[in-house]
């Protein structure tokens, strides 16, 4: 029985217009296109310098700001007022002023003061700006004082240098980050929102009454509607490996087995979750905009795009309930590091659970007889 | 002859406050073409589901094919055929594939399924249309089309819930030859229709208003009963009462 179903299915898909073509146009675009946008590095933070001593030590901070790669020059105003309206205008997002015996205080005293201003709105933006240009003046003041041969007065200047090592993602290259991330939300969406579609399109067309009238068994009903979007989801898979392959050069650390093994209890849960809300809704836009409900929650609370250490309490415990966050740590850490089965256990179980209950609940709540 | 297929007590279904179907009582013969007549509204297509196990009863009882309709659903559903007033095959798929799904969810042989497609299609002079999509056939060729799909698992009733809509008079007739053929095969057919010529082929009719059964004999007695010339007459004569209004 299970077999004419799925021959059906199949051939319903293939000979839609439309879902062929998103199933491999969607990868595509997504990897061609989105490890560049959503890229949370912080480069061009644009500067507004006033300097108020025109020496040959400002004009040296200034050049050697601009040359850290992280600042373009925006503009040099003459007073604090003048590069305030740069930033409310938005030209610049961070005011350097320099004071006016920057030079002469500099030479006698060792001692020279700048201010750093900077445009808050964007948080992130604002705040590691600043960071870095006091990193900057820290080194520049380092410069100074080697160039001086002054030794060093090693109670005032003893600092403990901190020496990052990124583990596992060397260059903190974004795209390292962001492509499996991509992947998981790819599935989500197409493995997700298909068999949203699909049993309340049978509804909207009335075919389902047809079927209703068959002694067809539920379980199988909803096999015959689970089994296809899990296939479909392998080949999207495959595809973003490719891709990730060829256009970034990102191959995962741990198996490809590994990932599709997890993959496929992941996309279960999501078509499961899927077809439940096919199974409640009435038209096919009801149950659109529910899916789109869940994606935007489940997206945003799965630590993909923001970590979930740093979100509140009450969010944290959402992210533990949804299983997009267990599947970006499965990706990321197979991805990434190489973790295998064994150190993903919590995880296999998680999923697993989801899987059930989401199916489950779609067998139950598909009802032959109103 | 004799045996009871369709038996009702009291049926009755109520949606809300909106008592749908009232209280309806009736037995339908195997081998029987039996009339289902009512106008718009009246609770016909809402009785049927119930039959069809499609729709669970309010209140009441009754058997189909020998199953309980509240409790037996799943055995009814393997033993009836159903052709529902929408059309409701797959318009994506074609006339062969349709054929093999269904023939394949009731439980059929793949060479069974194989043979009869072709029988059922060379009857219906469909052959050239095997593969064609259904949603490129016109609305009477259609109509054929899910007829013989109800009926191509051999059920023991089909159920048809106004076949004939938007039919044009020679399909029509066609249809009604497909149905005696039905009947020559050991189905018995019950069938809802608006055509009062069509009520004339039927063995029985019973005559649906507010959802209760008025009248219920054959075409010739009720004719007699009413003074009609015709069944025309006598479905105005019941329908008149009627209260509710149409959907």
């Amino acid at each position: 029985m299970l077999k004419f179903l799925l021959e059906k299915e199949f051939k319903q898909i293939f000979r839609n217009p439309f879902i062929p073509k998103l199933i491999l146009f969607m990868p595509v675009m997504m990897l061609l296109i989105m490890p560049w946008a959503a890229n949370q590095e912080i480069k061009n933070i644009k500067l507004s310098v006033i300097d108020n001593d025109h020496s040959t030590y400002s004009e040296r901070l200034i050049n050697k700001t601009i040359a850290s790669g992280y600042f373009t020059l925006e503009d040099v105003s003459s007073s604090n007022s003048e590069a305030l309206k740069s930033i409310e205008s938005g030209k610049a997002d961070i005011i350097l002023e320099i004071e006016p015996e920057f030079e002469n205080n500099l030479v006698k005293t060792g001692i020279a003061e700048v201010m750093i201003s900077a445009n808050a709105v964007n948080g992130t933006k604002g705040g590691l700006g600043s960071a870095y240009l006091a990193a900057i003046m820290a080194d520049f003041a380092d410069d100074i004082n080697t160039e001086w041969g002054r030794n060093v007065d090693k109670l005032n200047n003893a600092s403990i240098n901190i020496v990052p090592h990124n583990m596992y993602n060397l260059y903190l290259d974004y795209k390292v980050f962001m492509v499996p991330a991509l992947v998981v939300m790819l599935l989500t969406m197409i493995a997700g929102f298909l068999p949203a579609l699909n049993i309340v399109g049978e509804k909207e067309t009335g075919t389902i009454e047809q079927m209703n009238v068959t002694p067809v068994k539920r379980i199988i009903f909803i096999l015959g509607k689970l089994i296809p979007y899990w296939i479909i989801g392998f080949v999207v898979l495959s595809i973003c490996f490719i891709l990730a392959a060829l256009i970034y050069g990102i191959y995962p650390v741990g198996s490809i087995l590994t990932i599709y093994f997890y993959a496929s209890v992941y996309i279960l849960v999501v078509s499961g979750l899927g077809l439940v809300i096919s199974n409640y809704s009435d038209t096919m836009q009801q149950a659109m905009f529910v899916m789109f409900f869940f994606m935007l929650i489940l997206i945003l609370l799965s630590g993909l795009f923001t970590p979930v250490s740093s979100m509140p309490e009450w969010a944290q415990f959402i992210s533990k309930i949804n299983p997009l966050s267990y599947f970006i740590q499965v990706m990321r850490s197979i991805y990434l590091k190489g973790s295998g089965i064994s150190e993903l256990l919590p995880q296999l179980l998680a999923l697993s659970t989801f899987a059930v209950v989401f199916n489950g609940w779609a067998v139950l709540s598909y009802r032959k007889s109103g | 002859m004799n045996e009871i297929v369709i038996k009702t007590n009291n049926l009755t279904k109520k949606f809300g406050n909106f008592t749908a179907v009232d209280n309806i009582t009736f037995e339908v013969d195997k081998g029987e073409i039996f009339g289902f007549l009512g106008a718009n509204g009246a609770g016909k297509t809402t009785a049927m589901r119930m039959l069809c196990g499609l729709s669970h009863p309010t209140s009441g009882s009754g058997e189909v094919a020998g199953f309980d309709i509240s409790k037996d659903q799943e055995k009814i559903k393997a033993n009836i055929g159903y052709m529902s007033q929408k059309f409701s095959l797959y318009d994506d798929l074609t006339v062969g594939e349709n054929m093999r799904l269904f023939g394949g969810i009731y439980g059929m042989k793949k060479s069974d399924i194989k043979t009869k497609t072709d029988r059922i299609l060379n009857e219906l002079g469909f052959s050239a249309e095997k593969n064609t999509l259904v949603r490129e056939l016109p609305l009477g060729w259609k109509q054929k089309l899910a007829f013989s799909v109800s009926i191509f698992h051999s059920p023991k009733i089909v159920f048809l819930d106004e076949p004939t809509g938007g039919v044009d008079p020679i399909t029509r007739r066609q249809f009604w030859e497909m149905i005696y053929e039905a009947v020559n095969d050991d189905i018995t057919v019950f069938v809802t229709t608006h055509y009062m010529d069509e009520a004339e082929y039927c063995d029985r009719v019973s005559i649906m208003v507010d959802g209760r059964i008025e009248a219920l004999d054959t075409p010739k007695e009720l004719k007699r009963q009413t003074n009609s010339q015709n069944m025309d007459e006598v479905f105005q004569k019941f329908a008149r009462t009627a209260t509710r209004s149409a959907d």
